[in-house]
Order: structure tokens, then C-alpha cells, then sequence
């Protein structure tokens, strides 16, 4: 009955992700987008893998971790220079970009995994925070990330022409980090977040799977990174600086500590935001702060609640059920 | 030989000596009680036992091994489960994840077949499920399992909490204080479900209790401890009459 349960659900899914993607192709290759909101599909996809990965560490493992853009980094310049040094077809290139990114930040995972796994809470997160900087000075004074001045001439494999492929690994992205969460593995993870003593009691290792939490953040954080660099073409240090890192936890707790879905949702409005509020000008950021903040205000408070459990709604739930 | 043996056991915290000198041996399939006054080192006892503390001297052979020197993880696969005095449940999750969790050792997958959601994850899935349940049943909870174990009542969190540590198929069970805050129908209610898991699940119990309807109600054996130091050993009608024990515990 469970196993039926799960197929319906994984049915469903399916038939929601191919939608979004006809929907969106259709606008794309309709003429339907403009330039602006063209140029915004791949940098969704990015935002919505860095949420998703950080949400692992953030809202399932429950460790506030401020370096996700060093990760980020890690994969943006190992990817960009697989490219830039390997002269073959994109179909080849760039499967190899993205495993070389994602493996060299799952690298860093470790890196910095292993030597925080006696901190936690507060110290945890000035720690993460110094390894992100820690990072972008090695980037910084490296002669084969080419330094402050940074690369370029990347080839653009992850442009908007290119959007079923980044797509599609958004997908894959949102499906693995769900399903870890729902396995033995992501349990021993959120039983940590609950409560780390009682975890150990019952026989889970506790630097273990806070490890491979941290991994598989950073492998993801990482891939995204390559998407970015083959989206932007160009690298520069200062990118991936802690407002890096700090954007992408804004989005995590928007959308909710331990939420896909909320992260997924988050990540779209809060990319799709700034560029609405252009036409506000020099009040933009100051709008864009205020929208942050009742934002904020309205998913914490009852009224969400009382919305999603409002008569219409159930309503409109037990309607589709029947049909 | 007794399944749990414990020798000279001590531990120091800087100059404060917790618990000196402790000594225990507990025969296979028995429901021993370790008794004294608040402060006595019996929770330190049981931190020592399940690995929390590293013991200063003394050695604790479960089952003909030396535990000493393995950490918690480790302690609870070699087989001693505990519930805690303040209860420790994961929150945020569901009664049956709970329990699930607690079968993290005995039934594995690789994280692949996990996340590519291949036939072993959905066979070991099921019969964690159904193990799981049947826990649950045991503790008549199988009704409650989808809901968030922070929602439940308080007797039922400290009946998940022991339903928890039996799923880790533990050899030795600890259980510290379970009827703290109980009424008398709880504690009775309590007293009837220890005697049942330990034949049902076929284990040893040693716990903490301060009631003492439930010690001399269903323990075979007692320890009373004093200041970190045994004060005496035996059978509950004995222990409890004896005019130390009165003197240092249970008051004339």
C-alpha cells in the first residue's frame, strides 16, 4: 500500500517537472520572454541548486553553515578551467566540467567538514564563514585562477539556449537531496539536528553522517558553481564573497528550514524580484528589502497557517481528491 | 557468566570522586534496580555504561567484552540501549521515524540505492516499516505512528522513548527514572509493559527509579548507591528494610 503511495507521488512529480518545462520552453522559443527575463532562467536554476544543498546542511542537519559560496567557487573555477583547457564538443566538455566541479568542492566538503565537527550552533557558522573567505583569498592569489583579475573567455555552455540541460539537473538535484532526506541516511542526519545525544544512543555516528551532509551540500553547491561560470563566462574572486553565501541562506529561510519545496519557491521569487522592482529605480533595493521582510513576517506568522488551512482550500483539496 | 560486569568502576571529575569503587554483576534476563538518594552517581553510572563518560578505572564487560573506551555509536551496537531521565526524542519527527532511526544498524543500504530509490531501498523500506510497527504495537502506539513525536502525550513520549532504544535490538536495556512525572495508573500501567518487553523481547533491564511501588514491584535484584559509593546489594525485600538503606534513602 506505502510502495503504491510513493509511485502516485513520484507520478505526480513527474507530470509537475514536465509541465514547468514545456511551460517554459514554450514561452522561451515563443518569443514570449523578454531579454531580461530571458537572461533570469539559468541563474534561477543556480539559486534554486544552492537553496536545495544549503537546506541539506541548514535545515536538515540544522548546523548554520556561512561558506556555501566557497563551495560555490570551488566549482565555478575548477569547471571554468576544465573548459578552458579542454578544446572538445560541449557534450563531452561539459558533463566532464561538472563532475570535476562538483567533485573538487565535495573535496572541500571534507575539508571543512572534518575539522568542524566538534562545533556547532554559532561557532559552527563564524567558522564556515571564515573557510568561505579562506577560499576566495586562495582563488585570489593563485596564478592559475589568473588572481584579482579572474577568467574569462569561457566557453557558454549553460546559456539560456542551453536551459533543458541546466533543467534538468536542477531536477536531479531537488530528487537526490529529496530522497537522501527521505533514506536511512538523511534520518541519521535530521535525528542528529533533533538531538545529537539520543542520535549516539541509538548507534548513529554522529561525524559521520555530519560529514556526508557537508559533501553532499558542497558537491551540489559545487555544480552549481559550473553552471554559473558557463552562464556568466567570466570569474571573478569577489563574487563569491559571504553576501554570496548570506543571499543563499536568506533564500533557505524564507522558504523554511527543512522545506524543498519552500526553498525551490523562495529561490525563483527572490531572483525574479530584484529585476521586477527595476523599474523602481533608485528605490529598488530599498523595496526589495521591505518585500524581504513582510515576506518573512507573513511565512512565520498565523495568517499562512490559517490560510493553508482555510475551508476553501480543504475544499479545493477533498474536490480534487474525489476527481 | 552474568551478562554485565562491572568492576572497580570510578570516575573523577577533577577532585570531585562521582563514583568510586562501583561494582555489578547483572545474570542474563534479569530486571535489576539501581536505587539511592538525588545526587548519588546513578546517572553517571549509566553515562559511564553507555559510553558518555569515559570511566577514570574499572572495566565493563558486556556479554565477555571490555566496553570501556567505545564511543556511544559504538556501545549501542555491541548492545546497550538507554532512554534518558529528561526525554530525548528527535522532535521534529514522526513516532515512526523514530524508531526507524533506532533501526539505522540493523537493516542497511548504500546512500545510492537511497537516493536513485533502487529495489533494495524499497525492500529494506518495508521491512523497516513493518518492524517499526510491530515496535509500536508492542506499546499499543502502531495508531499514532504518523504523528510528530513532539505531539504526543508526555506518558507516551517516555513509551516511545523505551520502544526507540529496544528497536537498536539491544542486549542490555537501561531505562533511567521512566516513571518520572507519572500518576499511579501510568506507573502501573509502566510497571505491566517493562515486565512484558523483557520477556517479550528477551533482554536484561537495569533501571533508575525513585518509586518505590515500581522497584519492589518488579525488580529481582537492587544496588543501592550513596554518595558515589555502593551501599549495598541484594534482593528488594532485604535491601529495602535494611536500616542503612533507610537511614540514607528512604528516611525512618
Amino acid at each position: 500500500m506505502k510502495n503504491r503511495q510513493t509511485d502516485k507521488q513520484l507520478i505526480k512529480n513527474i507530470a509537475i517537472t514536465i509541465i514547468i518545462f514545456i511551460i517554459v520552453e514554450s514561452l522561451l522559443y515563443g518569443g514570449l520572454l523578454s531579454r531580461q527575463f530571458r537572461s533570469l532562467l539559468i541563474p534561477v536554476c543556480i539559486n534554486v541548486i544552492l537553496a536545495v544543498s544549503l537546506n541539506l546542511t541548514t535545515g536538515f542537519l540544522g548546523e548554520l553553515t556561512l561558506g556555501h559560496a566557497g563551495f560555490m567557487s570551488v566549482g565555478a573555477y575548477t569547471g571554468a578551467l576544465v573548459t578552458l583547457n579542454m578544446n572538445l564538443p560541449m557534450a563531452i566538455e561539459f558533463p566532464v566540467a561538472l563532475f570535476a566541479g562538483g567533485i573538487a568542492a565535495a573535496i572541500f566538503g571534507v575539508i571543512i567538514g572534518v575539522p568542524v565537527l566538534r562545533l556547532r550552533g554559532d561557532y559552527l557558522a563564524i567558522v564556515t564563514l571564515a573557510f568561505g573567505e579562506i577560499i576566495k583569498s586562495i582563488i585570489n592569489s593563485m596564478k592559475i585562477t589568473n588572481g584579482a583579475m579572474g577568467l574569462s573567455g569561457i566557453e557558454l555552455h549553460a546559456n539560456y539556449k542551453h536551459f533543458a540541460y541546466v533543467f534538468a539537473l536542477t531536477v536531479i538535484t531537488i530528487f537526490a537531496i529529496k530522497n537522501m532526506v527521505h533514506s536511512r541516511q538523511g534520518r541519521a542526519v535530521c535525528a542528529i539536528r533533533d538531538n545529537y545525544i539520543a542520535a549516539e544512543a541509538v548507534g548513529i555516528s554522529v561525524s559521520r553522517f555530519k560529514v556526508m551532509a557537508f559533501v553532499v551540500a558542497a558537491f551540489f553547491a559545487g555544480i552549481a558553481g559550473v553552471i554559473y561560470s558557463h552562464n556568466v563566462g567570466t570569474l571573478k574572486p569577489t563574487t563569491f564573497d559571504y553576501n554570496k553565501s548570506i543571499e543563499i541562506l536568506v533564500i533557505v529561510v524564507l522558504g523554511g528550514m527543512g522545506s524543498i519545496r519552500g526553498s525551490v519557491i523562495a529561490a525563483i521569487i527572490l531572483t525574479v524580484l530584484p529585476e521586477l522592482l527595476r523599474s523602481a529605480d533608485e528605490f529598488r533595493m530599498l523595496l526589495y528589502a521591505i518585500v524581504l521582510i513582510v515576506m518573512m513576517i507573513f511565512n512565520s506568522s498565523q495568517i499562512k497557517q490559517r490560510i493553508l488551512s482555510s475551508e476553501i482550500l480543504s475544499r479545493l483539496r477533498r474536490v480534487k481528491k474525489e476527481a | 557468566m552474568a551478562l554485565l560486569e562491572v568492576k572497580n568502576l570510578g570516575i573523577s571529575f577533577g577532585g570531585l570522586r562521582a563514583v568510586d569503587d562501583f561494582n555489578i554483576s547483572i545474570e542474563k534476563g534479569c530486571l535489576y534496580g539501581l536505587i539511592g538518594p538525588n545526587g548519588a552517581g546513578k546517572t553517571t553510572v549509566f553515562n559511564m555504561l553507555t559510553g558518555v563518560y569515559l570511566p577514570t578505572d574499572g572495566s565493563i564487560i558486556l556479554d565477555g567484552n571490555n566496553v570501556v573506551g567505545k564511543n556511544p555509536a559504538q556501545i549501542c551496537q555491541s548492545g546497550i540501549a538507554r532512554t534518558f531521565q529528561n526525554i530525548r526524542l528527535f522532535g521534529k519527527m514522526s513516532v515512526l521515524d523514530n524508531v526507524k532511526v533506532a533501526l539505522h544498524n540493523e537493516y542497511s543500504y548504500s546512500l545510492g540505492s537511497g537516493i536513485l530509490h533502487l529495489n533494495k531501498y524499497k525492500k529494506t523500506e518495508t521491512a523497516m516499516n513493518e518492524r517499526a510497527l510491530e515496535i509500536l504495537k508492542v506499546f499499543d502506539m502502531n495508531e499514532q505512528a504518523h504523528i510528530l513525536s513532539s505531539n504526543l502525550p508526555y506518558g507516551k513520549q517516555r513509551k516511545l522513548e523505551i520502544a526507540r532504544a529496544l528497536a537498536t535490538n539491544p542486549k542490555l536495556l537501561l531505562l533511567d527514572e521512566p516513571a518520572a512525572g507519572m500518576n499511579p495508573n501510568e506507573t502501573a500501567e509502566l510497571m505491566d509493559t517493562i515486565s512484558l518487553i523483557r520477556d517479550k523481547f528477551d533482554i536484561t533491564i537495569l533501571l533508575i527509579e525513585h518509586d518505590m511501588k515500581l522497584v519492589s514491584g518488579i525488580c529481582e535484584q537492587l544496588t543501592v548507591l550513596n554518595f558515589g559509593m555502593v551501599l549495598t546489594t541484594g534482593t528488594p525485600e532485604a535491601v529495602l528494610n535494611d536500616p542503612e538503606v533507610v537511614t540514607a534513602y528512604l528516611g525512618e
